[in-house]
């Protein structure tokens, strides 16, 4: 039987010597864990090798004092349910960790009305921060570019953003978005209740714009790769410099499709830049709300995107209580 | 599978099996999968939607303003409707009605008791809210309001509240009133004393600045909070589940706040809410003075209090809209007068 080889629920699994990675300076090894290993289930989806991880003392800082930053919320969330393991499972969506209450303001607060959450959160900044770093060195190392490391810090603008920018703006640590299940999704809804629907934020727009976008040219990259898979198309860098049939069919069939396709190496670009567009969009939007506009909804209609209705509502033909309910 | 355990097949019937193999699997299902998709379309063909529903307009068309509900539950009278014929109109006589109403058979019987003086409290806010709340109480037709409304048969009547905070004992401020589920905060993480905020206390409950740009700092000089906007959420969930409603019954949900956008429902719901508010502090409040221990919060020892579900009871009008109050002319006015024993 001739076998195939898949990318995700791989039927086979290719396995040579682990592939330890280049070592120029003979300095690579210092940080690293020294050997691999191979795990069939991952194999399953995706690459089988497991190692070698490089940590760095960066990776270290990051894990602790994001593991400091998860206790604390725990911890919380555990004295609210008096030390009671099985309410604190039972109440796990609904218990969190709020920000200060408004009257302090930039202050700091309590310990149990606000001031763990931001002891928390400067732990949370500290590791997060490290992680960053720790995706510049990496690349550093292995001479790459940076682009991983500067799509990461799009997404740390808009936790920035949500969690210190505009708190500091609006004067009040309140602003910033709760640790827990339920109550950051509540957080969510009431901003854009509290500020006039969110949905007429442009900045919101667009942000949704890149992130189903980014979906969708997921989906379009993606299933022409696997598509032309056939014709070598999978190996992208070979095909970036030197072109070859699989990417003459790709680039035909979207030319058919809409007149007009990609390049093999641009489409990496138009996928980086939309991703990392999402949080930067949505950053902005919410960076503005509530410290340059107030209500969305009227910024909408005095700029002349929100329709307005010509007041013919019609309700007297709508049918009545009684007539829904059939005691009419 | 190899049947010879089983079953002695004759030989040629492995022979032909071993140089015929076919692949019965895919087929399998397929062919299930098909005939599966086949019978539910002909089920729900000859059957019909076993969750049919119905929906209420209530805004313009083309934007998503409507009640939906059940059919099955539209096909389901309040209860409370056959309780109230089952009592009947007593001939006229009001003691035995109220009696009958809240299902306390020797009400006014005894001077002395509790439930006397707080029955006659009541009565006179039974003729308040059937005088002056009549925009509330009668906005689409002749209803009136009983002691049978909120009672139904109960000494106490259903859907009463009490206050709950702090829910949350070992923090202080917001983080002490939510991320809990509660009946007041609906099951939500929301926080749980919005009904005492807004239906006792008298508190802003709209959120929104009616300007595009309106400078403030959160908390202060009443420039409102995500978390004031959490609290009103919750207070919105609590009418949605007291009447069976959802946000589009009063608002457009594209602009809450707008009063040229809602819908005449809102305008009934607002005249809810300060009746509401007059009938917790002027009434209620008061009686509860008088009420037993056993009869307070749990929580906080505070007195039995209304809200909207006291009545509607999950239903757009209470009783569905049954006019409990015909036979009743002494409860209709504060000039009813009616001879207590």
């Amino acid at each position: 039987m001739i076998t195939e080889y898949q990318n995700i629920f791989n039927q086979v699994q290719v396995r040579g010597p682990a592939e330890m990675g280049t070592d120029d300076y003979g300095t690579l090894m210092e940080d690293r864990t020294k050997s691999a290993t191979f795990s069939s289930l991952f194999g399953w989806f995706a690459n089988a090798q497991l190692g070698p991880i490089n940590l760095g003392m960066a990776g270290v800082v990051s894990l602790a004092s994001g593991l400091i930053w998860l206790n604390i919320i725990g911890f919380n969330m555990l004295a609210q349910v008096d030390w009671s393991i099985p309410e604190f499972i039972r109440q796990l969506f609904w218990l969190a960790l709020e920000p200060p209450s408004p009257e302090y303001g930039l202050s700091m607060p309590p310990l149990n009305d606000g001031g763990w959450y931001i002891i928390a959160s400067f732990f949370l900044l500290f590791s997060v921060m490290a992680w960053w770093y720790r995706s510049w060195q990496l690349a550093a190392e292995q001479k790459m570019g940076k682009h991983v490391f500067w799509a990461f810090g799009s997404a740390i603008w808009l936790f920035l953003v949500l969690g210190l920018f505009r708190p500091v703006l609006m004067g009040s640590w309140s602003e910033a978005v709760p640790y827990g299940i339920f109550a950051h999704l509540d957080w969510t809804t009431a901003f854009s209740i509290r500020y006039g629907n969110l949905y007429y934020n442009p900045f919101h727009c667009l942000s949704i714009v890149f992130l189903y976008g980014s979906a969708l040219l997921f989906a379009m990259h993606g299933g022409t790769i696997l598509a032309v898979t056939r014709y070598g198309g999978d190996r992208e860098l070979e095909q970036i410099v030197d072109r070859g049939t699989a990417t003459e069919r790709a680039a035909l069939f979207w030319r058919w499709t809409m007149g007009f396709n990609a390049t093999m190496e641009g489409i990496h670009r138009w996928a980086w830049w939309f991703a990392v567009l999402t949080p930067i969009t949505g950053g902005i939007g919410i960076l503005l709300t509530g410290t340059v506009v107030d209500n969305w909804f009227i910024w909408a209609q005095e700029h002349y995107f929100a329709p307005t209705y010509d007041g013919a509502y019609g309700y007297e033909a709508y049918g009545t209580y009684q007539d829904f309910i059939g005691k009419e | 599978m190899n049947l010879d355990k089983f079953v002695k097949f004759p030989e040629w019937f492995g022979d032909w099996n071993k140089n015929n193999p076919t692949d019965i699997y895919g087929p399998i299902i397929v062919m299930g999968a098909l005939g599966t998709a086949v019978i539910a379309v002909i089920a729900l063909f000859s059957l019909g939607q076993p969750f049919a529903t119905d929906s209420m307009q209530t805004g313009p068309r083309g934007i998503g303003m409507s009640v939906p509900e059940f059919k099955s539950d539209l096909a389901k009278p309040d209860p409370g409707i056959a309780t109230l014929d089952e009592i009947g109109d007593l001939d006229g006589d009001i003691i035995a009605a109220m009696q009958a109403w809240t299902g306390i058979p020797n009400l006014f019987e005894d001077p002395d008791s509790y439930q006397y003086a707080v029955g006659a409290m009541m009565i006179a806010m039974t003729q308040n809210i059937n005088e002056n709340w009549d925009g509330h109480v009668n906005a689409n037709a002749e209803v009136g309001v009983t002691c049978y409304t909120c009672h139904r048969g109960q000494p106490v009547p259903s859907e009463i509240w009490f206050s709950i905070v702090p829910v949350v004992d070992r923090m202080d401020g917001w983080a002490a009133i939510q991320n809990r589920a509660t009946s007041l905060s609906q099951s939500t993480s929301l926080p749980s004393d919005a009904l005492e905020s807004y239906l006792l206390d008298t508190q802003t409950i709209g959120v929104h600045d009616l300007e595009s740009r309106v400078a403030g700092v959160p908390g202060q000089n009443d420039y409102p909070g995500i978390q004031h906007a959490e609290r009103t959420y919750s207070l919105m969930n609590y009418f949605a589940n007291s009447l069976g409603v959802n946000c589009v019954f009063c608002h457009n949900s594209r602009a809450f706040y707008d009063a040229g956008q809602v819908t005449p429902q809102w305008a009934t719901a607002s005249l809810g809410i300060l009746m509401v508010q007059e009938l917790n502090n002027d009434y209620i409040v008061p009686a509860g003075a008088l009420l037993p221990e056993e009869r307070l919060g749990p929580r906080n020892g505070d007195e039995p209090k209304v809200a909207c579900k006291t009545c509607h009871k999950g239903y757009q009008q209470p009783l569905q809209g049954t006019n409990v109050i015909g036979d009743w002319a002494q409860l209709q006015s504060t000039e009813g007068a009616i001879e207590l024993p």
